[in-house]
């Protein structure tokens, strides 16, 4: 299978690869996906408690490359939103903007599922309601 | 000066060796008459090739010229026999047996013919790929006809011990067939021997041209029939009818003659950079070899690094290494390998998994520059992979409960 040039650029050169301490309040860990599906992705934020304002995004893929682009792609995009602009995330961007064929949209919404789970860790770590996930298209 | 990118998947199909093609070359211009017409030397020429053919392929498993059939390759050799047999001794019973880790050509085969309502058992293998001979023959019933077991696997490479289970067979009396698509030209295979009964095998695998394959039905202590699948005109005894492909067929022959002549030196040269890539790549942490390595084909080498993911890895280097992977992203199915899975691997390390097949061409300084490039690849992978830091953090990945999927 051809890569775009998108994920290939991403995979080749992966953003914001590395780990945030996960034990402070202002970091929130998304920890999805399982190996035996052969994706498992770890998304950290980094927020301003005053502003409500991501500051620093991380993340770890073990996924195939589109996998890997898509959550790239995704700490790339989180990284100076709000956590409420960063709620509203949809997969189908990540699909849009890396071209990604139908068999990888499960890494797009394994990414969203990421950015989401993190987004509720920081909110229910911070004494704040978790946000509702829809269900996820694939899994 | 090295040239790019390198073929590492030998076992998917191998080039034509270039003395192959030559020999195809006149047979689609001046020679390229119809075998069957006798009436004319065109055809006569034709004949002739196809006759000569028969001897050097039947020549590599030590079998008679007149015991080849010639087919379009492994996968129709495989139904001919399986349906064949079971068409033709239908009387006698409509029990087959096999094994779980055959190719799909033996196991879509067995399905559609317990479609037609006959009874199948698959064999497991054990987490070296190996079967329990005992458990074979406990399998067998007064209604079973047809043993079919691969005589190496063309993920893993294991190769099966054929004259054992030839000696279950005899004394049941059960027609043994075997796939020795993976090594056939690789290793001996000698159907007398090892007393096999039906075996598939493939040009294309083979350093000969794709299309062109042959079933082997032994004609002596015992007499094996199969039933036709393809009818028309008659072509091998009525075994296989249509068309010769005379060049094809011409090209087959030339192939298993080479392989037989350069069988020997082939596996040694193939076997000593086998192992040293083999050896090279375990230095990495946390890498395993698929399949049991003393029983092994001498040119594959399959192997799970495990934390990474295969397809992952492999866009690291694939546009300059070529070599597949047991991961579900490298198929449609998005399942990983059922043959890895057969061996008890869990799906991580089935994800895990690449194939490296070498082959006739495949040079050290190939193999050399794939250890360095794979050993890249793999560290910067893992550097990514949460599953590694979480490893070295000392947790056990799969004591973690995964969101169902
Ligand atoms: C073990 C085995 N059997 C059968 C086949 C099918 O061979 P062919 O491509 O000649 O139909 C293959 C090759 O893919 C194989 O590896």
């Amino acid at each position: 299978m051809a890569y775009s040039e998108k994920v290939l650029e991403h995979y080749e050169h992966p953003k914001n690869v590395g780990t945030l301490d996960k034990n402070k309040n202002t970091v929130g860990t998304g920890l999805v996906g399982a190996p035996e599906c052969g994706d498992v992705m770890r998304l950290q934020i980094e927020v301003d408690p005053e502003t409500q304002t991501i500051i620093d995004a991380k993340f770890k893929t073990f996924g195939c490359g589109s996998a890997i682009a898509s959550s790239s792609l995704a700490t790339e995009w989180l990284k100076g939103r709000t956590l409420d602009d960063a709620s509203t995330l949809d997969n189908m961007d990540i699909v849009e903007e890396l071209a990604l064929p139908p068999v990888k949209i499960h890494c797009s919404v394994l990414a969203e599922d990421a950015v989401k789970a993190a987004i509720n860790d920081y909110r229910v770590k911070n004494g704040l309601e978790p946000i509702l996930l829809k269900e996820s298209l694939v899994h | 000066m090295l040239k790019l990118p390198i073929y590492l998947d030998n076992s998917a199909t191998t080039p034509c060796d270039p003395r192959v093609l030559e020999a195809m070359l006149p047979y689609f211009t001046e020679r390229f008459g119809n075998a069957a017409s006798r009436s004319h030397p065109f055809g006569w020429i034709g004949e002739e090739a196809v006759d000569y053919a028969r001897e050097q392929v039947a020549k590599l498993i030590n079998a008679d010229p007149k015991e080849i059939i010639f087919t379009s390759g492994a996968t129709e050799s495989n139904n001919l026999a399986l349906k064949g047999v079971y068409e033709m001794y239908a009387s006698k019973g409509n029990h087959i047996i096999t094994i779980t880790t055959e190719h799909k050509a033996i196991l879509d085969t067995c399905k559609h013919i317990e479609k037609l309502g006959g009874q199948v058992t698959y064999i497991r293998v054990n987490d070296e790929g190996e079967i329990d001979l005992a458990e074979l023959e406990s399998a067998i019933t007064d209604k079973t006809i047809l043993i079919s077991v691969m005589y190496a696997n063309n993920e893993i490479g294991v190769i099966h011990p054929i004259k054992e289970i030839a000696a279950i067979c005899k004394r049941h009396n059960v027609l043994l067939h075997t796939d020795a698509t993976q090594a056939a030209g690789k290793v001996p295979v000698d159907v007398i021997a090892e007393d096999i009964h039906l075996l598939s095998f493939t040009a294309h695998k083979m350093y000969g041209p794709k299309g062109v394959g042959a079933l082997y039905v032994r004609r002596k202590n015992p007499r094996v029939k199969v039933t036709a699948q393809m009818d028309g005109g008659g072509h091998e005894r009525s075994m296989r009818s249509g068309t010769m492909n005379v060049p094809g067929i011409v090209g087959f022959g030339v192939a298993c003659e080479l392989s037989m002549k350069e069988m020997h030196q082939d596996a040694e040269r193939l076997s000593k950079l086998r192992n040293k890539l083999e050896s090279s790549l375990l230095k990495l942490e946390e890498s395993y070899v698929n399949g049991n390595p003393a029983h092994r084909l001498p040119h594959i080498s399959n192997i799970s690094f495990k934390y990474v993911e295969g397809e992952g890895l492999m866009m690291a280097f694939n546009k300059d290494i070529a070599v597949s992977s047991g991961s579900a992203c490298t198929s449609a199915s998005l399942e990983p390998s059922y043959v890895l899975k057969a061996l008890g691997l869990g799906d991580d390390l089935a994800h895990s998994s690449i194939r490296f097949s070498l082959g006739r061409f495949t040079t050290e300084e190939q193999i050399d520059f794939t250890i360095q490039r794979l050993t890249e690849a793999v560290l910067k992978l893992r550097e990514l992979s949460p599953l590694w830091e979480m490893f070295k953090e000392g947790i056990d990945v799969n004591k973690i409960e995964w969101a169902a999927h």
